[in-house]
């Protein structure tokens, strides 16, 4: 029989055994969060303790921007208002315009029976921090559950879709922008009034049309805004131009580069609107009612 | 201790207290947190890591797998990643160091940041085999530097991590 002795000093589990234990937890972590999607509530309460950290980890950048405030020359100020001024006319012969198309618009919608279009709320929220993993494209905003976010609400800026919340925290959350890879906006060209899919491609500034055909009527320019197809986002807001397009004969379809309108890489304030998810139910399908109308039919006969 | 380098003279510290390994942890992890962007996110050390390896080298018995596993989720949070890629990461860095820290702690500066770097290389590559096996895209070579800078950092990182534990030289005592 073989015999040890018995240590000397008692130092617990041996540090293979222990590093065993912690990278087993670690998969079954990593599993249960990629396949089942279990953990949103230990991400929640991890997501409060880490909390703080963040807040003072964006201090030092927001105490920046405050002091370059504090600190511009009156000249700047002025041009700055000079500025604002003529861009307020311009908006609000716009607005006078829009004014006036809204009610015909509603007028129109509601001789149609149309469904109105939510008037949209929107909480304007501070960027934390931004892609500071190299592998997504994500913002963390510092509006969270407390201020009545909820997965699924499109961000945008002064010009355009950044993207959309999804992950929300109780203080915090998390923005996916729509350059991340395998991000997808239905879309609208503007000019054509042709519907495709807007995908982004990982790349910072670098937008694909997905599935548009060779001889689809795309052009260099074209302005494409959401078409609310989704659900997701509101139609009607403008997300890419077109950059480059390349008809090559060889692929099925032709590859269309757009860039973000929005300032997708450097922004320091986003919108949150909290548009509601508008889209009527799924009309019941016929397939359905047919078989049971079948049975119906013969449960009767059987009778 | 053998002194295997005599220029380098070894000290006998002071031992060092719980409470400041945990605070330069947190300080890490705020380092960690701060908004990099552009080259500086690729240049960045993971901050977590290397303060971890260094208590792993230095202070084997105070600290080990619990707090950098926990450490870990913080950070899977913090990037809004999937659950558990960081934490295995630093299990099996906090392992490795633990295993070499003997080893380690024999050689002079140099060579102790050509330990390191491969260390933090592995935890580099543990985070992207999860990545990619979670259906990112490969990031390209520059994923790596931050590795490098990492041990780059790791002299000036354990001449301030040593700060207290140096002795007080004490006027009273001639």
């Amino acid at each position: 029989m073989e015999h040890t002795p018995p240590p000397f000093f008692k130092t617990g589990a041996s540090p293979l055994v222990r590093l065993m234990i912690f990278s087993a937890l670690s998969l079954v972590l990593l599993v249960a969060d990629a396949g089942y999607k279990y953990l949103e509530t230990l991400r929640q309460v991890a997501a409060v303790i880490i909390y703080p950290l963040q807040r003072l980890a964006a201090a030092p950048a927001s105490l920046a921007r405050g002091a370059g405030d504090f600190f511009t020359t009156q000249s700047a100020l002025r041009a700055e208002n000079a500025q604002l001024r003529l861009d307020n006319m311009t908006v609000a012969a716009k607005a006078q315009k829009a004014m006036a198309l809204e009610s015909e618009n509603a007028h129109l919608r509601t001789l149609l029976e149309a469904r109105q279009r939510m008037a949209d709320r929107s909480t304007l929220a501070e960027v934390l921090y931004a892609a500071r993993d190299p592998f997504s494209r994500r913002i963390v905003i510092d509006k969270g559950a407390q201020h009545e976010l909820r997965a699924g609400f499109p961000v945008i800026d002064g010009s355009g879709v950044v993207g959309q919340v999804t992950r929300v925290y109780p203080l915090l959350a998390e923005v996916t922008l729509i350059t991340d890879k395998g991000h997808l906006v239905p879309v609208l060209n503007v000019r054509s009034g042709l519907r495709s899919v807007l995908a982004g491609t990982g790349v910072q500034g670098a937008l694909e049309l997905q599935f548009s055909a060779l001889n689809a009527d795309v052009q260099k320019g074209d302005q494409l805004v959401t078409s609310g197809i989704d659900g997701v986002y509101p139609a009607g807001l403008p997300v890419a131009e077109v950059v480059t397009i390349d008809h090559n004969p060889a692929q099925m379809f032709a590859k269309v580069v757009c860039r973000p309108l929005g300032s997708v890489t450097s922004h320091t304030r986003v919108f949150v609107v909290h548009a509601a998810a508008g889209i009527p139910p799924r009309p019941a399908e016929e397939a359905e009612k047919a078989p049971r109308g079948r049975k119906a039919s013969k449960g009767s006969k059987g009778g | 201790m053998i002194n295997l380098y005599p220029g380098t003279p070894q000290e006998i510290l002071r031992p060092a207290k719980i409470g400041f390994i945990v605070a330069t942890l947190v300080a890490a992890l705020l380092l960690n947190l701060l908004p990099w962007a552009g080259w500086g996110l690729w240049v960045r050390p993971d901050f977590v890591a290397l303060v971890l390896l260094y208590w792993c080298i230095d202070q084997p018995r105070k600290i080990g797998f619990g707090i950098a596993w926990v450490l870990g989720l913080l950070m899977d949070v913090a990037d809004g990643s999937l659950f558990g890629q960081h934490a295995l990461a630093y299990t099996i860095v906090a392992y490795a160091g633990i295993v070499l820290h003997r080893r380690v702690q024999r050689f002079s500066m140099t060579p102790q940041a050509l330990h390191v770097v491969p260390l933090l290389l592995l935890n580099d590559m543990i985070v992207l085999l999860i990545r990619l096996a979670a259906g990112s895209d490969y990031p390209g070579y520059w994923y790596f530097l931050g590795s490098v800078v990492g041990g780059l950092l790791w002299p000036a990182l354990s001449f301030l991590l040593k700060l207290p534990q140096r002795p007080r030289f004490d006027p009273d005592q001639i």
